[in-house]
């Protein structure tokens, strides 16, 4: 007999993987506001499961922390409990032998850190603080838009009600249809039976058939008047709103249209400007007025409109490009990504042809300049990032994406400085070898590989390290501000500025639409409450009730894209819609949250906000 | 219409209806426990289970809608079997001490597990125990609480209060007060709708049935109860008795038999109740610009700390009027004290109500003005049917008996005091008297009745047109005084009771579960008020005594001494 043989893939082996990937998806769609107690309870349970039993921290230890927790939760555990489960776990940190043991000791730990309040509820009130939330995709969406509501309704084959639907919560739902990050699929409850929903794929398809849909109208007016400094998703979303309270909206923006970081920094090939316009002609014609190339700061002060006006919402985002500072910069062929997405809309586009072009970046912004620069003709685009692909904060569709046209990542390449000729014209990026190391504040940090510096020659790079705020001449006006950005509350108002309020790009640093439309409606929300009115926004609109008969499971219907070496020759938009046979699965495969499960309990439908 | 087929009877009911109700209409049976129709139809229990042919899993019938050409199946082994496991696990959450437990035998857990013939539970128990201040009128056992949710859904979706909310996630799932506050910290009205719709006994009444055995049994104690008006309704509902032998000269001859010397009827202090807050109309009508219209009835003390907590600013609308109950034991410590020659302290007041908020209301102690307490202890109707239990008073065969006089005659627009509507419409028959010096015709005033949650109506009296609004339930109550801040109405006089279809269907009433019989019980008041030799409180010969040898007059100095209390004192 052989000393060695093929160890042969046992039935139960495959049974246990096949169980771990259920828990994966199924802990991917976790519902917000869980007790974390019991969710750390329960995920010790399966950590001591994993023990091999050798060790006493992680063979007792691990199983009295659990009781511990337990008994919290039956609404016995006392402050010494407390004292207790802290000191056991950091023994269990310290003194168990391998990862088992001491990863799940910390994991107790970091849970107790973060969730005190809540321990101490458990011990003085003998329960949870925590809020379960009824619907995940209401939840997880920024502006709350009732995402089980419009999906039924598109099922339906009603579309129009849909983007009803949709408008009471984000005026803009032809842009996210197809340019939002879609934080509402993360934890969607359909990922437990196969894979999240496609709602923005849905979404989509709603826009591309509901034909044009009237805003709903005004109440009756209150009198007031609002200036809104910034027609970008943020200040149009409030100026909607506001209008829709019956309030007169005046938006101010620099530039001469609107639609701020939509139409200015997101490529058309994502979104054209034709559906862009969609939105806005609707929120226009709810009857904002809206003055176009008047900068505030220098055509009209802050002070003038905190003047004339009963409210003033800042919402200025942050499109100034943010240098990374390395020698070079200035040089001729160094652009920002900001910049050169500001000139594709313009009929006198810059030509790329024939040029070597780098992009330095690895943000969404960075993927928009690598792609644009392929369809302005660039013979060879490489984009350079700093850390590995998989840390990339650009979405991973738009880095497959931007592969399949042809564009190189080169990952784990810091970049140094920049060579030029001597007219002063780009010939390389000079960067350094990078090797990604230990995980500092979440993420794995890169630091310098012992190897020596490599030069990318090229003609063009484009910067996408960032953005900022143009926030000086609102500082000068008495705005606090914070790293540049800013300073807000939570409900948008300023401390110490009676009346201004602020919110957006402007006050978090550059972020996604969605949340850009949060901030919008939550500052519509407070200035209407700031005037003394409490004008309800509702979308009066009968669903459909709930099938009880649900999809077995059925693979997400995915959107596709025109063909790579077709799409990078032009602008047109590149994403397909899904066709009425996908539509109609996808929207049989929603779970409906708002009626099964935790909304029975409480509700799953708020229709006013 | 949709068709469907129900174990193979072909069935045609409306669009939109449960596949429960085409179940019903059709007699056939489905259990349920957590569901209460338009009220809590969450299917948390998931007992009422059935097939549905082409589907999975089972549908909860309470909140399936039927569809056209569903075949469904109630009674198959697998159905069978999964109601029985998921009664067993409830059972596995469940205290099941039946034999201490007051709802036994009026336990539809009990039921269940009776039906599904469980006669073990092969889960471990598992139940939770949380403390509670046992001296409050309502009581709750957590270890009982199956989680059903209809306390919850009651008391927000009726009620408006929304003092329980669910709580923690998983197996730690539990039912607790708003924001973990306590009792006395959360806007509870104690209005008790939360008990009467418990299917279990995790929320009941506090039991003081051995504190008036006690004082029974005193010899020092002068023993005095009074009863209720809605009581006469239900009394009889839960003691086997048929509408025709429950009868209230029964009702007095039971309590009798119980060893009360003086068995009295609230329905007198009731028309003392009319003659003082009919005056005090009278008078504010004649005096708009004081400000106190509309005037708010005040002798429901849930519709009372409702409105303390919630509408502060409307409560000097409130009739300084006592109630019946606290009118009745402040003049049986003074008056009727005197006439027996005893020392008001000893004096042992009881009263029997359908309400389980009097056991508050008889504790404030600013509302006591003749004695330390004017009403010593209150009975709910459960508790006096358990003390007639308790003594094995053989109510069926007892002989008819009148109240004792002079505190137990009472006119039939006393008797209504019982039904939403009924204070207001009592009032109208004495206040239109007051105002036009003649007697209307008894049942001029009929059109306030009705079980619609919020009713209006305007009746020319005199000189003046009377606005009038009667609402029950608090849910009702809110959207009446939204509307009177918000000045889109405009009243007089309004009627409130904290319970739908007033005390009839009050928190202290006989339980029966997943049915309202306060309709059927005012009813039978308005029967007793239309068979009544007198209908007006005025003509009440034992008030009229009242007044003639002790208060006077209404609103006299003695009669606001003792019959007049100012709410915004009260302690909550």
């Amino acid at each position: 007999m052989s000393r060695l043989s093929i160890t042969p893939w046992e039935n139960a082996q495959r049974t246990v993987d096949d169980l771990y990937a259920d828990m994966e998806r199924r802990i991917s769609a976790a519902p917000c506001g869980n007790c974390p107690v019991e969710l750390t309870s329960a995920f010790l349970k399966l950590c001591l499961a994993q023990s091999c039993g050798k060790c006493v921290p992680c063979r007792i230890g691990l199983d009295r922390l659990s009781a511990l927790l337990d008994r919290l939760l039956d609404g016995h555990g006392s402050e010494e409990d407390l004292e207790t489960i802290l000191r056991s776990a950091q023994a269990i940190v310290d003194s168990a032998d391998c990862a088992i043991g001491f990863e799940a000791a910390q994991m107790v730990l970091d849970g107790y850190v973060a969730f005190h309040d809540d321990y101490l509820a458990h011990v003085a009130q003998g329960s949870c603080t925590a809020n379960f939330k009824s619907v995940p995709c209401v939840e997880l969406c920024p502006a709350h838009v009732d995402v089980p509501g419009y999906i039924s309704l598109v099922g339906e084959e009603r579309y129009a009600d849909a983007i009803r639907l949709i408008r009471k919560d984000n005026p803009f739902p032809s842009v996210c249809g197809l340019v939002c990050e879609h934080p509402c699929e993360t934890h969607c409850r359909r990922s437990i039976v196969d894979a999240p929903l496609n709602i923005r794929g849905i979404k989509r398809f709603a826009v591309d058939h509901a034909g044009e849909v009237p805003a709903p109208p005004c109440a009756p007016s209150s009198g007031k008047k609002i200036a809104i400094v910034g027609g970008g998703p943020s200040g149009l979303t409030a100026a909607y709103f506001l209008s829709l309270m019956g309030h007169k909206s005046t938006v101010f923006e620099a530039k001469p249209k609107l639609g701020g970081m939509l139409r200015y920094g997101i490529p058309s090939y994502r979104l054209p400007g034709s559906y862009l316009d969609r939105d806005i002609d609707c929120i226009l014609s709810t009857g904002v007025e809206v003055h176009t190339n008047c900068n505030v700061g220098t055509d009209v002060t802050l002070e003038e409109l905190r003047r004339d006006y009963d409210s003033v919402y800042v919402a200025i985002g942050a499109a100034l490009h943010k240098p990374l500072g390395i020698p070079g910069e200035d040089a001729q062929g160094v652009l920002s990504a900001i910049e050169l997405l500001d000139t594709t809309i313009r009929v006198d586009k810059p030509d790329f042809t024939g040029k070597d072009v780098v992009i330095v970046g690895g943000g969404n912004v960075a993927m928009d300049a690598t792609r644009t620069a392929v369809r302005l003709g660039a013979s060879s685009v490489k984009c350079v990032y700093r850390r590995r692909i998989s840390d990339m904060t650009a979405l991973p569709e738009e880095v497959e994406g931007a592969m399949a046209e042809g564009c190189e990542i080169l990952p784990l390449k810091a970049p140094v400085r920049i060579e030029t000729d001597e007219q002063d014209r780009v010939t390389g990026l000079v960067v350094q070898p990078q090797v990604i190391g230990e995980v500092k504040g979440g993420r794995p940090a890169p630091r310098n590989a012992d190897q020596p510096e490599e030069i990318i020659p090229c003609d063009v790079i484009l910067m996408a390290v960032g953005q900022k705020v143009d926030s000086k001449s609102f500082e000068q006006a008495g705005m606090p501000t914070k790293w540049g950005n800013l300073v807000a509350a939570d409900d948008g108002s300023i401390p110490g500025m009676e009346g201004v309020f602020s919110g957006g790009d402007c006050v978090s640093g550059p972020a996604t639409v969605i949340l850009a439309i949060e901030a919008g409606k939550v500052a519509a929300a407070s200035i209407d409450e700031y005037l003394g009115c409490h004008t309800d926004i509702s979308a009066n609109l009968e669903i459909p009730p709930a099938p009880f008969r649900l999809k077995n499971a059925t693979g997400r219907i995915d959107l596709t894209e025109r063909e790579a070496n077709w799409r990078k020759n032009d602008f047109e938009l590149m994403e397909n819609c899904m066709s009425d046979q996908e539509m109609a699965q996808e929207c049989s495969r929603c779970l409906r949250c708002d009626h099964y499960g935790h909304a029975g309990f409480k509700g799953g439908r708020k229709t006013t906000w | 219409m949709v068709t469907l087929t129900i174990d193979n009877q072909p069935i045609t009911v409306p669009t939109g209806t449960t596949i429960l109700d085409a179940a019903r209409q059709a007699d056939i049976r489905i259990p349920t426990l957590c569901y209460l129709r338009e009220i809590n139809e969450v299917g948390s229990c998931r007992i009422c289970a059935v097939e549905v042919e082409g589907v999975d899993k089972l549908a909860t019938a309470c909140n399936t809608l039927v569809e056209e050409g569903m075949v469904v199946r109630t009674n198959t082994q697998r159905v069978r079997i999964t109601r029985k496991t998921n009664v067993e696990l409830i059972l596995s959450q469940h205290v099941d001490h039946c034999v201490t437990c007051v709802r036994s035998g009026n336990c539809s857990l009990q039921k269940l597990s009776k039906d599904m013939n469980i006669q073990a539970v092969p889960f471990t128990k598992a139940a939770f125990e949380r403390p509670w201040d046992n001296t409050l009128p309502i009581l709750r056992d957590s270890s009982k609480c199956i989680k059903c949710l209809r306390c919850v859904s009651v008391c927000e979706r009726v009620q408006s209060l929304g003092v329980w909310e669910v709580t923690g996630s998983g197996a730690h799932t539990t039912v607790r007060i708003r924001q973990g506050l306590r009792m006395n910290e959360a806007p509870c009205s104690f209005c008790g709708q939360c008990v009467a719709h418990c299917p279990v006994g995790a929320l009941r009444e506090r039991d003081d049935t051995e504190k008036v055995f006690a004082a029974l049994s005193d010899p020092k104690k002068e023993v005095v109860f009074q009863i209720a008006p809605a009581v006469r309704a239900a009394w009889g509902e839960s003691l086997g008795l048929t509408p025709e032998q429950a009868t209230e000269k029964r009702l007095a001859a039971a309590v009798r038999a119980l060893g009360v010397p003086h068995v009295f009827d609230t329905t007198f202090s009731a028309d003392l109740t009319i003659l003082e807050e009919a005056s005090e109309l009278a008078a504010q009508l004649a005096h708009p610009e004081q400000g106190k219209l509309p005037l708010f009835t005040s002798c429901c003390p849930g519709w009372v700390r409702f409105l303390r907590r919630e509408y502060p600013q409307l409560v000097p609308h409130l009739s300084t009027a006592k109630s019946p109950q606290q009118m009745f034991g402040a003049v049986a410590k003074s008056y009727f004290a005197q006439l027996l020659g005893k020392d008001p302290e000893d004096i042992f007041c009881v009263s029997v109500m359908p309400c389980i908020a009097k056991k508050y209301e008889c504790d404030v102690p600013q509302v006591s003005d003749a004695a330390e307490k004017d009403v010593d202890v209150v009975l709910t109707c459960r508790e006096l049917n358990r003390m007639l239990r308790a003594m094995q008073v053989n109510v069926a065969a007892l002989p008819e008996e009148d109240f004792d006089a002079p505190l137990g005659r009472g006119s039939g627009a006393g008797v209504i005091f019982g039904v939403t509507g009924g204070v207001m419409e009592a009032a109208l028959r004495t206040a239109a008297y007051l105002l036009t010096g003649f007697n209307p015709p008894a049942d001029a005033f009929r059109e306030v009745r009705g079980d619609k949650p919020w009713r209006e109506a305007t009746f020319p009296i005199g000189d003046t047109t009377l606005r009038l609004a009667v609402a029950s339930g608090l849910g009702s109550a809110r959207s009446l005084m939204d509307a009177i801040q918000a000045k889109q109405v405009s009243y007089d006089f309004v009627e409130v009771m904290a319970c739908p279809g007033g005390c009839s269907g009050g928190g202290g009433q006989p339980i029966h579960d997943g049915q309202d019989l306060s309709r059927e019980r005012g009813a039978c008041l308005y029967r007793l008020d239309q068979d009544s030799p007198i209908r007006f409180s005025h003509e009440n010969p034992s008030v009229q005594a009242l007044y003639q040898d002790f208060l006077e007059k209404p609103l006299s100095e003695q009669a606001h001494k003792l019959l007049h209390t100012d709410q915004s004192t009260w302690s909550l």
